[in-house]
């Protein structure tokens, strides 16, 4: 709460109104409603991306066996982009479900951390956190490896726009997943530290909704560049 | 806690430069955005003025087309994102905590890394000029491929960082002035009594959470395209050059609104004061300031009519709309003045100036929502005198009314009368000579971003006459800058109430206290002051 303007300095004999009960005292807290705020404009700077990718994917035109037609993912990816495939064409493992339904669990994980905290239950959310913390960087690192598996298969972000979107959007999703760990990671030392509690986590609960943005961001990803 | 573990009487050890530099005091920090708004707009200042210079007559005589690429794109790049955008957040800074009786804004720490983002965001966008190839040139809208790594050079790269940290700083700003704003009002302010510059920042802040997301997610796509080997805006392998138009402008065009609603509000606050009248017609002023942010959202398109891309009816429409809300903030301005006790001093002539110029420059912009029209005048001068007479004549004469209106209030001390009303009467003359022949030079067909025109064209006098002018507004800094020297050091002491106010700013000292307020009003209406000062404390109960 250093953060927070009630530890603003007035002097001791001051009548404070900082502390006085004026229209923000209720409802929502400070903390939480600053990070909603973020994830808007979190949602408008992925909106700019996804509409950069929805205009180009409508336009997109080759030669498929002769003849110029609209074909999304181009042809030559199209099985690489299978997620139900279990291995690529060079026999490299397909880890991109397994990595999704992690990045699922993790929320879930997350939220039983919150509950946990909003009840006084410290080892429950330590462990909680912790897990969401692990299950985190795992699906950096297998995303890490998916990027590795597609380079060498040749696809890359100038092959064509369809590498460019792909790359872009699942990039920056990825860089959000990173920044959602580090918060994590900050959520699990404080909480080790014993700094939160029922009354007292608004970290905890600002964090917990900026990984669930960032969950909803993958599930959006994963459903328009392997599923649709 | 604060308030048994300070003592309040220990001295303080940290020195003055140490003290600006960390600072996190909201009214500390709005005035470093004032001064570093007023340092790219002397920079910004002088590159318009190596342009006039350049276009006073035919040929090519000071610089050649490279640097006057430059010094155009540059011009606009500062004028718009490092002093319009950055000096009305930094009034609002200075004043909405205060009009909403709050100690601080709500995330003080946050604050002061917006504003830090603003220099180094500068730094990175100047220092184009420093490498080869020299800065951003292709025009602030940096439109691809003329932006693309073909065309241009590192400073474009400078250019993308700088901006978006500049972006950054204002999505950061924008969240805290919303939570600052739901959060910390004073008791009895209620949504309907906060003053419309709080309104207008309210509805700012709105457009810029959900508008410059969107350009950095364009600058981005540029950037990957320029240095990644990406084809987002490459047509020749499946991109789409106009998606970064359509893009750059979903933000660009809200940016208007970002420029000029706080301004509307800054004269919203002055009107009422020097015309000792209450703002006429609260209410619909409020939502026409919300009207406006929202179909701020439905307009971008008419930046691209020219491309044949777009739906022309639909945007023409949206456009003409808009000057509905503009028109009802037109009449709420002239009521408030109608019959009021009009005193003329400087903050009401830079308001009235605002009145009369911004009122051209929304007539002369509605001929560019008519489609036919637009064919004809679509990146001529006429456009530049457009957009001049919105933002300088508009915004740029709000927020020197703001200055002459809250220098009191930020330093204790008045600014000089006399000298405010030269610096008035020149820099209105002088905007007026730029900008009112850039109309003629449109209609006859001079293209904006030209270094060079010739001289059988028929535009070397209404140039020269513009070249003129330019440098006339350049010699009405100097009493501007003179004053605010003179006044800090001996102006007239301004007590806490130099205006007889209507807002809660005017209840504390001036300068006010690190905390703002020992103790407030009672707010019973959008103007407790006017209420504590006559004994009006059931104001509430006649729907005031």
């Amino acid at each position: 709460m250093t953060a927070d303007a009630s530890a603003i300095t007035a002097p001791a004999d001051h009548a404070d109104h900082a502390t006085a009960v004026g229209h923000g005292s209720g409802g929502i807290g400070t903390p939480v409603l600053g990070m909603l705020l973020f994830i808007v404009s979190e949602v408008m700077f992925f909106a700019g991306l996804f509409a950069a990718y929805f205009s180009i994917r409508a336009g997109y035109q080759e030669v498929v066996n002769g003849v110029l037609q609209h074909s999304w993912p181009p042809e030559k990816y199209a099985d690489l982009l299978n997620p139900f495939a279990l291995t690529t064409h060079s026999g490299a493992l397909n880890l991109i479900l397994p990595a999704t339904l992690i990045l699922v669990l993790s929320s879930v994980t997350c939220q039983m951390g919150v509950w946990a905290i909003r009840k006084d239950d410290h080892r429950g959310f330590v462990r909680a956190i912790a897990v969401t913390l692990v299950l985190g960087v795992v699906f950096l690192l297998l995303q890490a490896y998916d990027y590795a598996v597609l380079i060498a298969e040749g696809l890359t972000m100038g092959s064509t726009t369809f590498g460019t979107t792909y790359f872009t959007l699942t990039g920056f999703h990825g860089a959000h997943v990173f920044g959602g760990v580090l918060m994590l990671a900050v959520v699990l030392y404080r909480g080790l530290a014993g700094q939160f509690s029922a009354k007292h986590h608004d970290m905890v609960e600002a964090t917990s909704l900026y990984w669930h943005f960032v969950d909803v961001v993958w599930i959006l990803l994963f459903s328009i560049l392997y599923l649709l | 806690m604060a308030t048994t573990t300070l003592n309040p009487a220990a001295p303080t050890y940290r020195g003055w430069l140490y003290e600006w530099l960390t600072t996190t005091d909201h009214k500390k920090i709005g005035i470093l955005y004032l001064v570093n708004s007023m340092v790219f707009f002397l920079a910004g200042g002088i590159l318009a003025l190596v342009v006039r210079a350049e276009l006073a007559q035919p040929g090519l005589q000071l610089i050649d087309e490279a640097f006057y690429n430059q010094a155009f794109t540059m011009h606009a790049s500062f004028m718009l994102f490092l002093f319009v955008i950055p000096i009305l957040a930094g009034f609002g800074n200075y004043v909405v905590p205060l009009q909403l009786g709050a100690p601080d804004m709500a995330f003080p720490r946050i604050n002061a890394l917006s504003f830090w983002l603003l220099p180094l965001g500068g730094a990175l966008m100047s220092s184009g000029f420093l490498v080869s190839g020299g800065a951003a040139a292709s025009g602030w809208t940096e439109y691809p491929p003329l932006s693309g790594a073909q065309y241009s050079g590192t400073g474009t790269d400078l250019w993308i960082m700088g901006l978006t940290l500049i972006g950054t700083s204002s999505i950061l700003g924008a969240i805290n002035f919303l939570v600052t704003i739901f959060k910390m009002r004073a008791p009895g302010l209620t949504l309907f009594r906060m003053p419309i510059l709080v309104w207008t920042v309210l509805v700012t802040s709105v457009l810029v959470l959900m508008a410059t997301p969107v350009l950095t997610s364009a600058l981005i796509m540029l950037f990957i395209d320029r240095n990644y080997g990406g084809h987002f805006f490459d047509p020749a392998n499946g991109g789409n050059a106009v998606l970064y138009q359509n893009v750059f402008w979903f933000y660009s065009h809200p940016a208007v609104y970002i420029m000029i609603l706080p301004a509307m509000g800054i004269i919203s606050e002055i009107l009422p004061v020097f015309a000792r009248k209450p703002l006429f017609g609260y209410k619909a002023f409020v939502f026409a300031t919300v009207g406006i942010g929202a179909l701020g959202f439905s307009v971008w398109a008419h930046h691209m009519f020219t491309t044949g891309a777009v739906f022309l009816p639909f945007f023409s429409l949206m456009t003409f709309l808009i000057a509905v809300p503009t028109g009802v903030k037109m009449f709420n301005w002239i009521a408030t003045m109608w019959r009021g006790k009009l005193t003329f001093d400087t903050p009401l002539l830079y308001a009235v100036g605002f009145l009369t110029m911004f009122l051209i420059g929304g007539i002369n912009g509605a001929f560019s929502a008519a489609v036919p029209v637009d064919f004809a005048i679509h990146d001529t001068y006429w456009v530049v005198s457009h957009i001049h007479y919105v933002l300088f004549g508009g915004s740029v004469f709000a927020i020197f009314g703001g200055i002459f209106y809250w220098f009191p209030k930020m330093t204790g001390r008045m600014l000089d009368e006399t000298l405010g009303k030269v610096q008035f009467v020149i820099m209105f003359i002088g905007f007026n000579l730029t900008f009112f022949p850039m109309h003629q030079l449109g209609l006859a067909g001079m293209p904006r971003r030209i270094a060079d025109y010739a001289g059988s064209a028929g535009w070397s006098e209404l140039n020269l006459a513009a070249t003129i002018g330019g440098f006339v507004i350049a010699i009405s800094m100097l009493p501007f800058f003179w004053n605010v020297i003179v006044s800090l050091r001996s102006g007239k002491v301004a007590g806490d109430d130099p205006w007889e106010g209507n807002t809660l700013e005017w209840a504390t000292t001036s300068p006010p206290p690190p905390y703002n307020f020992d103790h407030l009003p009672e707010i019973r209406s959008e103007r407790p002051i006017f209420d504590a000062r006559h004994g009006r404390t059931d104001a509430h109960q006649r729907g005031l």
